[in-house]
């Protein structure tokens, strides 16, 4: 399946773009999203526990379980105000 | 009705909007860019949102308010891009007939938007930039 994921402040920095489409096996869960995250771009390597992470604009678990589609974003950690 | 915007906030026509004859207490509450954060001189802040889940979740938030001080009527700005030193960020209103409650609805809006809003900022030192929040996160 294909999940959308969209970079914000210092992710998109980290990463290098706003958005990216990705396929990823039936089953998926927000955190293997992240670990997969982790494991490609070396400054998130020593956040083993993704942020707070949002499915389709709504706040999810990190065990939340991906579907084909939704669009994913991992929020830093906010300073609105 | 968005809550976000790229221009300059104008608090007053907020309060304009909002202000019923029945009320006898204004509250507003203005985030403004100062210029030191943790020791350092700060010269500007750039910030930056997840703009349609930033919407909901101040809509949600000024909802849960309206329905914990049924007596108050309540609006929000906050604005994005780029700020500098004694510019305005966020404009919250809270109007009812008695004060009490709407310094207490004023109070819990910044309270809950800081905690859960994705918004970012952006601070720029003379060292250079840095997203606010992130380095403590490990």
């Amino acid at each position: 399946m294909k999940v959308r994921l969209l970079f914000f402040a210092v992710l998109r920095d980290i990463v290098g773009k706003s958005e990216a489409d990705v396929e990823v096996p039936d089953g998926t869960r927000a955190l293997d999203l992240w670990q997969r995250l982790r494991s490609q771009y070396a400054p998130l390597a020593a956040y083993a526990q993704p942020p707070m992470t949002a499915v389709n604009e709504s706040y999810v678990g990190p065990e939340a379980a991906l579907r084909d589609g939704d669009e994913v974003a991992f929020i830093p950690p906010v300073a609105g105000g | 009705m968005s809550y976000l915007t790229d221009d300059t906030i104008d608090t007053a026509a907020l309060v304009r909007r909002l202000l019923r004859r029945s009320d006898g207490a204004l509250v507003v509450f203005e985030g403004v860019v100062r210029d030191h954060s943790e020791g350092k001189a700060v010269e500007s802040i750039f910030y930056d949102a997840y703009r349609p889940m930033a919407e909901k979740e101040i809509g949600a938030i000024l909802d849960n308010v309206r329905i914990e001080w049924p007596d108050v009527a309540v609006d929000c700005l906050h604005r994005l891009g780029h700020l500098v030193v004694g510019e305005t960020s966020i404009a919250i209103v809270c109007v009812s007939p008695h004060r009490a409650q709407a310094f207490e609805a004023c109070r819990a809006v910044i309270d809950r938007i800081k905690q859960t809003v994705p918004i970012w900022k952006k601070e720029r030192t003379p060292d250079g930039e840095e997203w606010v929040g992130w380095q403590h996160q490990c």
